[in-house]
């Protein structure tokens, strides 16, 4: 089944929606793991830098971002790990998924209308048409 | 760390392609800082080609970007003004010297000492000081001039939507240019402010005599041209690192700036230093390795030799245009929550080297305020004792040491406590040297005149053993 699954997040409520469906086909398979991946913008790299100390702080700036799913899944006591990328979030998801030729993937969607998904562009949509795994998008 | 066959060849398309990106963004950026400085723009297409090709080599965090600097043109200009280019390339040497120096002590350590709230306040000045160079060249002017600046700064912001793989300052120059030349409005060019020459740099020894009185010139500069540099090459290396997910070697880096200045005042160009914006530019479009930053050196230096004669024909407005887009992105705009959100003191510190920077000129005199005034901040809040009371418990918070004896001791002078016997708690406190023990044992004792009996309890291991070492002095009384 489905043995390494890729959990996309932004650390917002939609990944904690993405989270619970991801931790009911994760307790379908033993030892499968969630594989959470946290995508760092380029564009933030600046100011992080510039407003912490030290990478080390950053790095706990950014696991605080990403808590909500992280809390989520501690406390639905599955087998996870966190994995945290640079670049545009939805490349940098898909080209991750491919290459640890992960078995599924699940990600939330912000749920924007046509007019946002025009101009901001849809992340979800864009890792959908492009891993080749099976995708899974939560509303 | 990667080995150098991977530093260098371990990402070969893709470094090529960014370098060549990075290229094409630099000249406008190295004509413009060469104009800021008040030199002609050869000075920082040379610096630029060089720097880049001996950083390559030389430097510590591959896929970092190294050329003529904005921050570094800033800091030379009195110098030009004052003594000329000959001086100005004997600075550079001597920063190259400097650094060199500093990479060999392992300076850059010591640079982590410089505070959040200094290096914000350092990007935002550099950032407004980039911007009020531009006035000149653009307002009262001509109306056509601020035509130029505002079509320029669009195209700059809605380009990349559409166009991704051709930088935006480049389209920008190239219509531009062309509209201008075909239109024949009357707008200044570079070719106004400079010229540019379609050879390859040589070597020269700068002609200035080789006396004290030189050094005494250049020496400042090339103390503050070497300071600067480094902290804007580690800030750089930190935002690349960060980046990519790799780590760097700072010293290296130190080292390799000063090779690549030292080199770069024997062949004609002004001192430079690592660029945030170009080094994000070259990551984004897919740069990680040396290879990258060799190819953008190399290929500028070649589009100059090839495009020179168009190069003079740029207006200035569409390169003031792009410089405001620079000053733009070098501006920290998270800096107007820091204000609110951060400590009292750090947005004093942060405000407090911005605003002598503006009015000095000199990114090095606020870095150095500002990295004094925190430490002054950071004194007195360490030094603050504050004691609360809790029943016959006293409990002390802060640090005692030399610096924080007086409170401590005051407080205990001015209590008026009414307990036979009290308890002194030390949980949230620690005694680092004789002056703390001193000033405890002071209060003990007045204490005891009083005729009250107190127990010091929850004191931790290493204040007891500085304790212990004069217990001697504490038990003959």
């Amino acid at each position: 089944m489905y043995k390494h699954i890729l959990l996309a997040s932004d650390g917002s409520e939609n990944a904690v929606r993405a989270a619970k469906e991801a931790v009911k086909i994760a307790s379908c398979t033993q030892d499968s793991v969630i594989d959470v991946i946290y995508v760092v913008d380029f564009d933030k790299s600046k100011s992080d830098v510039l407003h912490s100390g030290s990478s080390e702080a950053i790095d706990i700036e950014r696991r605080k971002k990403n808590s909500k799913v992280i809390q989520f899944l501690n406390d639905a006591n599955v087998n996870y790990k966190t994995t945290i990328l640079h670049g545009k979030p939805g490349p940098e998801i898909v080209k991750y998924a491919n290459d640890k030729k992960v078995d599924l993937v699940i990600i939330g969607s912000r749920g924007l209308n046509a007019l946002q998904e025009m101009v901001l562009g849809s992340v979800s949509h864009k890792v959908m048409k492009r891993v080749n795994c099976p995708a899974l998008i939560v509303k | 760390m990667q080995n150098l066959k991977q530093q260098w060849f371990g990402n070969i398309r893709g470094d090529i392609l960014s370098g060549i990106v990075v290229a094409l963004a630099l000249i406008p950026e190295a004509i413009a800082f060469s104009i800021i400085a008040g030199v002609d723009p050869m000075v920082g297409l040379y610096a630029s080609f060089i720097i880049a090709v001996v950083i390559a080599f030389a430097g510590g965090r591959p896929g970092m970007i190294s050329a003529a600097t904005g921050a570094m043109a800033l800091l030379m200009v009195p110098l030009i003004r004052d003594y000329g280019l000959d001086y100005l390339l004997a600075a550079t040497i001597l920063t190259g010297v400097i650094q060199i120096l500093f990479g060999v002590f392992k300076v850059a350590k010591v640079m982590k000492f410089v505070p959040n709230a200094v290096m914000i306040g350092f990007v935002n000045a550099l950032a407004i000081l980039i911007f009020m160079a531009q006035i000149e060249h653009f307002i009262g002017i001509s109306t056509m001039t601020y035509v130029f600046v505002a079509i320029t700064l669009i195209l700059l912001y809605t380009l990349p939507r559409f166009i991704k793989i051709i930088p935006a300052p480049l389209i920008a120059i190239v219509v531009l240019t062309g509209v201008a030349i075909y239109s024949g409005f009357d707008l200044r060019t570079v070719g106004d402010l400079g010229s540019i020459t379609q050879s390859l740099p040589s070597f020269f020894i700068p002609d200035v005599p080789f006396s004290f009185e030189t050094l005494q010139i250049i020496f400042p500069y090339s103390l503050s041209l070497a300071i600067v540099g480094l902290l804007e090459s580690l800030l750089t290396a930190q935002i690349v690192d960060d980046m990519t997910g790799t780590e760097s070697k700072k010293n290296q880096e130190a080292r390799g700036q000063g090779i690549a200045n030292f080199i770069t005042g024997f062949f004609g160009g002004m001192a430079g230093c690592a660029m945030i914006g170009q080094s994000v530019i070259n990551v984004k479009s897919g740069g990680r390795g040396r290879l990258s930053t060799l190819i953008a050196g190399i290929f500028l230096m070649f589009l100059i030799l090839v495009l020179g004669d168009l190069v003079v024909q740029i207006p200035m407005p569409v390169l003031v245009g792009i410089m405001i887009m620079v000053s733009i992105g070098t501006f920290d705009w998270s800096s107007f929550k820091y204000l609110v959100k951060a400590p009292r003191t750090d947005a004093i510190v942060m405000l407090a080297t911005v605003i002598i920077v503006v009015f000095t000129h000199d990114l090095s005199k606020g870095v150095l305020a500002g990295v004094l005034l925190s430490a002054i901040f950071f004194v007195v809040k360490i030094s603050t004792v504050k004691i609360t009371k809790d029943g016959n418990r006293f409990i002390v918070n802060g640090q005692l040491f030399f610096a924080s004896t007086d409170g401590f001791v005051d407080y205990f002078k001015k209590a008026e406590i009414q307990e036979k016997n009290i308890q002194i708690d030390f949980s949230n406190s620690r005694i680092w040297d004789d002056s703390g023990v001193g000033a405890l044992l002071k209060v003990m004792d007045s204490l005891k005149e009083k005729g009250i009996n107190v127990e010091i309890v929850d004191i931790d291991a290493s204040s007891k053993k500085i304790m212990d070492k004069l217990d001697g002095i504490l038990t003959s009384h």
